[in-house]
C-alpha cells in the first residue's frame, strides 16, 4: 500500500481559475515528501486538501490507505497540520495553546502537560511557555505550532512552510527534529528552502501552475534533467541561442544557459575570448527547480519575466 | 493501536482557550462580563418609570442567551481566519459537534455573571410560579441552542472577522432590535407587530410574558409559539451541524 496517492486531483475556488490540474502521484513509505513551487504554484492548496480541509473539485486521494473524502472520520485521528497562516492564539501563552491542542484531541490533563513540556523542550521553546505569544517573536511563535502538532501522537503531520521565519540556526535545528521524527511519521511539507528539502525530503515533489512538474528522490529528479551543466552571464552581455539546451533567467536573476557538458565547455571559450564575466557550475536543485519551473526564455520576452518575479 | 481519546477534555479545551485562559490574560474582559446585563435594563427602567422592570429582567435572560451566540460567531469566526484554528482543528479528531459544543459553552462563561445578576433580580421583583421558571429556562435554553448552532453555521463561512461582524449587525437587528423582548408586544401597533413576528426572539419573548402574566396568551398561541421556537432551533442545529463549511469547498 502506498503512502500518499493522488488521482487526477483538481481544484476550481468559486469564481477563480485552477489552483491544480490533473495532479497524479503517489509517494510509495512514510519520511518527508516536500513540495516546492513558487507562489501561487498550488502547494497550500493540495496540503489543505489532503489534511481534509478543503475538498478538491474532482479527483481523489489517499493517505495510508484512507480516503481524504469519505474516510476523513478516521483520517482524522491520525493527521495534524501547522497551516501556512496559522499563529499561536494571542491571548495564550505556548504552553496554555499547547495544552488546549492536546485536550482538544481527547488527551488527559497530564499526560497533555507531560507532551506539552516535552515538545517545547525538543523545539528550544521552554523558557517562552509562560510569556503571551503576542509578546513572542515571529519564528518563536511558528516554532510553537509546530511544537503543537509534534506534541500530538498524529503520525501524518502536514507542515505548511513551517521554517519561514526562522533564524538560520533554529531551521537547522528543527530538520535535525524532523529528520528524528520521519523515522516514524510521515511528513508532508512544503517549503521555499530548497535546500531543506535536499537535506530533509526523501521525496520532493515540484509543482507550477497547479500541476505537478517532477516528482522523485533528488537523485532522480537529477535524472531527470536533460542539461547538467549551468552558464551564468554575470556581465551584461546578450549571448547567442546554445546549439544544445536553453536560456534561462536564472535564480539570481542573471542569463543562464543549461546545457551539456561539451557546449558549456565550448560556450565558455567564447565567453572567455570576449571577456563576459560568468560562472560554469553542474546544476544544484535550485537550477533543477528553475529548470523544471522556469519555461525557456525564448517563449517569452524579458519584460514579461522580470513581472512574473 | 488507536489512543483512547476523552470527550470531556476536548470539551474542556474549548472553554479553556475560548474563555477562562482569555478571561486571565485579559483582565478588562471581567469588567465588561459584569456590565454587560445592566445596560440595556437601565434604560427600560428609567424611561418606563420602572414599570417594566419584571419584563425587562427577563427578556434580559433571553438576550443574554441570545448574544452568546453573536459572540461565538465573532470568535469563531477571529479563531478561524486569523489564527487558522478552524483548519487545525478540522485536521485532527476532533469533530464539529464537539467543538461547536465546546466553544457555545465558553460563551456561556462569559454570561455566568449576567445570569446570576438577572436570576436575582427575577427572584426579587418577579415573583414567578414554579412553572414560569421552568418555562423561562426552557425558552432559554432553546435561545441559546438556536442562537449558538446559528453562529457557528455562519462563521464557517466568514473570510475574515469583518464580514463577521457584518453579520452580527444583521443578526442582532432581527433577533434584538425587532422583537419585543424588553416589553410587551402590545407596545408595538398593529402593522408594525407583523414585522416583529420575523424573528424568532419574538415567539420566545410571547411565551415568557405570557406565561408571567404579563400578556392574555391562550394556550393555542403558546402552543403555537412552542412549536415555531423548537421548530427553528432544530432546524437550525441540523443546519449547523450538516451544513457549517467544516471542511472548505
Ligand atoms: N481561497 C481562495 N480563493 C480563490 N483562489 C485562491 C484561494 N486560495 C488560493 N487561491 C489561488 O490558488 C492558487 C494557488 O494558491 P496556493 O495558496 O495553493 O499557492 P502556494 O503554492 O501555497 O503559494 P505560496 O508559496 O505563496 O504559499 C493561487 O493562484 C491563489 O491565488
Ligand atoms: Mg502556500
Amino acid at each position: 500500500m502506498q503512502m500518499l496517492t493522488c488521482k487526477h486531483i483538481s481544484k476550481k475556488y468559486e469564481g477563480d481559475g485552477y489552483a491544480l490540474r490533473d495532479v497524479n502521484f503517489s509517494v510509495p513509505a512514510a519520511g518527508i515528501f516536500a513540495l516546492i513551487g513558487r507562489n501561487g504554484a498550488g502547494k497550500t492548496t493540495l496540503t489543505r486538501i489532503l489534511a481534509t480541509q478543503l475538498s478538491p473539485t474532482s479527483g481523489s486521494a489517499s493517505i495510508n490507505g484512507i480516503d481524504v473524502m469519505s474516510g476523513a472520520g478516521s483520517l482524522r485521528e491520525i493527521i495534524a497540520s501547522v497551516p501556512q497562516e496559522a499563529r499561536a492564539i494571542n491571548w495564550l501563552t505556548p504552553r496554555q495553546f499547547i495544552f488546549s491542542y492536546l485536550l482538544w484531541r481527547g488527551y488527559g490533563h497530564g499526560d497533555a502537560r507531560r507532551k506539552a513540556d516535552e515538545a517545547a523542550r525538543k523545539l528550544g521553546i521552554s523558557r517562552f511557555m509562560d510569556t503571551a505569544s503576542r509578546k513572542l517573536s515571529g519564528g518563536t511563535k511558528r516554532k510553537v505550532l509546530v511544537a503543537t502538532v509534534m506534541a500530538s501522537e498524529a503520525s501524518v503531520i502536514f507542515l505548511d512552510e513551517p521554517t519561514t521565519g526562522l533564524d538560520p540556526l533554529s531551521r537547522s535545528e528543527l530538520w535535525d527534529t524532523l529528520s528524528r521524527l520521519k523515522k516514524d511519521h510521515f511528513i508532508f511539507l512544503t517549503t521555499h528552502y530548497l535546500e531543506e528539502a535536499e537535506r530533509l525530503a526523501d521525496r520532493i515533489g515540484i509543482l507550477e501552475n497547479g500541476r505537478l512538474m517532477a516528482l522523485g528522490t533528488l537523485d532522480e529528479l537529477r535524472g531527470k534533467v536533460k542539461y547538467p551543466y549551468s552558464i551564468k552571464i554575470l556581465s551584461d552581455y546578450s549571448v547567442a541561442k546554445p546549439r544544445k539546451g536553453n536560456m534561462i533567467k536564472g535564480v539570481d536573476g542573471f542569463q543562464q544557459i543549461v546545457t551539456t557538458e561539451d557546449e558549456a565547455n565550448r560556450i565558455s571559450r567564447e565567453l572567455i575570448k570576449k571577456g563576459v564575466r560568468f560562472s560554469m557550475n553542474p546544476l544544484s536543485l535550485d537550477d533543477i527547480f528553475y529548470y523544471i519551473v522556469k519555461k525557456p526564455l525564448e517563449e517569452e520576452s524579458y519584460g514579461d519575466e522580470k513581472e512574473r518575479y | 493501536m488507536a489512543m483512547k481519546r476523552s470527550g470531556i477534555s476536548q470539551f474542556w479545551a474549548s472553554i479553556l482557550a475560548n474563555s477562562i485562559y482569555a478571561l486571565g490574560n485579559y483582565p478588562a474582559m471581567m469588567v465588561s462580563m459584569f456590565l454587560t446585563p445592566f445596560s440595556i435594563l437601565v434604560v427600560i427602567f428609567f424611561v418606563s418609570h420602572g414599570t417594566l422592570l419584571t419584563v425587562a429582567i427577563e427578556g434580559g435572560l433571553i438576550m443574554t442567551m441570545i448574544t452568546s451566540g453573536m459572540s461565538l460567531q465573532t470568535d469563531l469566526s477571529h479563531l478561524k481566519n486569523d489564527f487558522k484554528l478552524q483548519d487545525m482543528v478540522v485536521a485532527s479528531p476532533t469533530g464539529a459537534g464537539m467543538y461547536l459544543f465546546g466553544m457555545a459553552i465558553s460563551e456561556l462563561v462569559y454570561s455566568i455573571p449576567a445570569i446570576v445578576v438577572l436570576a436575582v433580580l427575577a427572584i426579587l421583583f418577579t415573583h414567578l410560579t414554579a412553572l414560569a421558571w421552568l418555562i423561562l429556562i426552557a425558552v432559554m435554553l432553546a435561545m441559546f441552542a438556536f442562537s449558538t448552532c446559528l453562529g457557528f453555521f455562519i462563521s464557517t463561512f466568514t473570510s475574515d472577522v469583518m464580514e463577521s461582524w457584518a453579520y452580527t449587525s444583521i443578526i442582532s437587528t432581527i433577533l434584538s432590535a425587532l422583537p419585543p423582548v424588553y416589553y410587551p408586544i402590545t407596545y408595538i401597533p398593529m402593522p408594525f407587530r407583523y414585522v416583529a413576528y420575523l424573528s424568532p426572539a419574538t415567539y420566545a419573548a410571547e411565551i415568557i410574558q405570557g406565561a408571567s402574566g404579563f400578556l392574555e396568551l391562550s394556550s393555542l398561541s403558546a402552543a403555537a409559539d412552542w412549536i415555531v421556537v423548537i421548530a427553528i432551533t432544530i432546524i437550525i442545529g441540523f443546519v449547523a451541524v450538516k451544513k457549517s463549511r467544516w471542511r472548505e469547498e
